[in-house]
């Protein structure tokens, strides 16, 4: 895991925060520090992604955040031509990459592909997370990006 | 299943009526205006007074609330409201299941189902959302250019023709049958709009592997239908649509943010398919006629396998416009042009088009229609889907 200048996607797209009740903030505060962490049951060990408040396997409300490894697998693919949002005129052709994290559980995670934006893109192949940082004082927030191992 | 547990050919649609549809931001009208036509129109379809309509379901968080609705109207009374959880157009066969089931129960008589859809006046389905900041599951997803349905759904599309070998040819075959069809029907938005193969592959790509005739149209108007039981159904106007079937719901964790369904590649239907079928007392061999909900190709192409129809490796032999077409491929699909050519009313004209297919009264007619079927909202949480027939195998 490393950190890269130069955002990937303009600044003007939504900015991630938690949800209204407080879910997920400790993911965006970890993602800050350059860490990954997915929830995790201490109850049962399962891990779950998205978040929730309870653990989907045995029912617990005792949840953490675990630190994971940031390898994954590219689980699947798309690569956007149409702008959907104005930030986005001039940043078309972009790829974002639905991951698989082995070492939790295969939870999977969303994110943006670094590097030329038209290389082929391989299903299965090993990806390691990149933190981004983004927005600057009380806006700043880090994005977890991937790039394909070589 | 006993057969007393079950709707299966207890009630029926008897009306159906739709505004014009027009493209996004062309009606001349506002939203609720269309709705309270759609409705009159349902009810003059049936023969029944406007004010008979004493129940309202719909779905997708429809803006017109039966309340106003009942009130514009002057009726007498409300005897049932109901509204199915969800976005998308998912709910659309599970309002005509609500509808069934609150005349079944005996709260209501007539029950109107409607959708309406002014996109002009409000916001796009298709533009991403502008907010500064993107709380809770969505954070997962928006900073990172994943913001619009069609970029939502084409991840999933992808991992199932990664899976099954699924060539484009299988989505383009979905279109083209669609706007074939929609060259029949002078409702169709898309009526006069010939789609050929060529402009099919040269079209702009919106997002792989979607080409711009993968993606439903963005449209403005009302749709309205009205549910009443069996014993009134047979005296009325027109030949009743009898309801076999419905299911609704959703599988195993579907809803799981972040793109974290543990079935990833599916429309949502696994589960419901074999409740429909077991319900109808049928299977996909007895549906003579299929209408599919398109938000995009792709989500037909996993419906259509999810139903049975054919097998998830088949599908690139299965999926030609000759066995889509009308009126005598083997599964017409869509044969009013659905929601990418005759207009996007939320999958609730799908409907409508398979009403029409078992009166005999469709712009692309199979011949002797029987079993009807429609699915409605792959790839969305919940899905619901509808078995109707000409004969309900009771009194003919």
């Amino acid at each position: 895991m490393s950190a890269e200048t130069g955002a990937y996607l303009p600044e003007g797209l939504p900015r991630p925060g938690p949800a209204i009740d407080g879910l997920g903030a400790e993911f965006w505060e970890a993602a800050k520090r350059h860490e990954l962490v997915v929830q995790q049951c201490r109850a049962c060990g399962a891990f779950q992604w998205g978040p929730e408040w309870i653990c989907y396997q045995c029912h617990s409300d005792d949840l953490t955040y675990t630190r994971v490894s940031g390898r994954g697998i590219i689980y699947s693919w798309e690569r956007v031509w149409h702008p959907v949002h104005p930030a986005l005129q001039e940043a078309t052709p972009y790829i974002v990459v639905l991951v698989e994290l082995p070492d939790a559980g295969n939870v999977r995670m969303a994110g943006n592909l670094l590097g030329d934006r038209t290389q082929d893109v391989v299903i299965g192949a090993e990806v390691e997370a990149v933190f981004e940082d983004k927005g600057e004082g009380d806006e700043a927030y880090t994005l977890v990006q991937w790039r394909v191992v070589e | 299943m006993s057969e007393d547990a079950t709707m299966r050919g207890k009630a029926a649609i008897v009306g159906i009526g739709e505004t014009t549809y027009y493209k996004r931001g062309q009606s001349p009208d506002p939203e609720v205006k269309l709705v309270l036509d759609a409705i009159q129109l349902a009810a003059e379809d049936a023969g029944i007074d406007v004010r008979e309509i004493d129940g309202f379901a719909a779905y997708a968080n429809d803006r017109n609330d039966p309340s106003r609705l009942m009130t514009a109207f002057g009726s007498k009374d409300m005897t049932f409201n109901n509204m199915v959880w969800g976005g998308g157009g998912g709910g659309g066969s599970a309002a005509v299941a609500n509808a069934v089931a609150a005349v079944l129960a005996g709260y209501s008589k007539y029950v109107v189902v409607y959708r309406g859809l002014a996109q002009g006046q409000f916001g796009r389905f298709g533009q991403g959302p502008q907010a500064a900041v993107a709380a809770g599951p969505g954070a997962f997803t928006a900073p990172y250019g994943l913001l619009s349905p069609a970029q939502s759904f084409a991840m999933r599309i992808r991992r199932f023709m990664h899976e099954h070998g699924a060539e484009q040819s299988a989505l383009r075959a979905i279109s083209m049958a669609t706007y074939r069809h929609a060259q029949s029907n002078p409702r169709a938005v898309m009526y006069g709009r010939e789609l050929t193969e060529e402009m099919y592959d040269n079209s702009r790509m919106i997002v792989e592997p979607f080409h711009l005739f993968d993606c439903c149209q963005e449209n403005d108007g009302a749709a309205a239908l009205i549910v009443t039981t069996a014993e009134r159904a047979r005296d009325m106007k027109q030949k009743p649509a009898w309801v076999m079937s419905a299911a609704q719901g959703s599988d195993y964790r579907q809803a799981a943010t972040a793109h974290n369904s543990p079935d990833y590649a599916t429309s949502n239907f696994k589960t419901l398919a074999p409740r429909l079928y077991a319900m109808a007392g049928m299977g996909p061999e007895d549906v003579d006629v299929l209408q599919s909900y398109e938000n995009f190709t792709g989500g037909v192409l996993m419906s259509i396998v999810e139903h049975g129809f054919c097998e998830p490796d088949e599908v690139n032999d299965f999926f030609t416009l000759e066995n889509f077409s009308a009126p005598d491929g083997k599964l017409p699909l869509n044969t009013s042009g659905g929601n990418l050519a005759e207009c996007y009313m939320h999958g609730l004209e799908l409907v409508h088009e398979a009403v029409r297919q078992v009166r005999g009264e469709s712009t692309c007619q199979v011949p002797d229609a029987n079993v009807s079927m429609v699915t409605s909202g792959p790839m969305v949480q919940p899905v619901s889907d509808l078995i109707l027939a000409a004969d309900r195998g009771v009194d003919g």
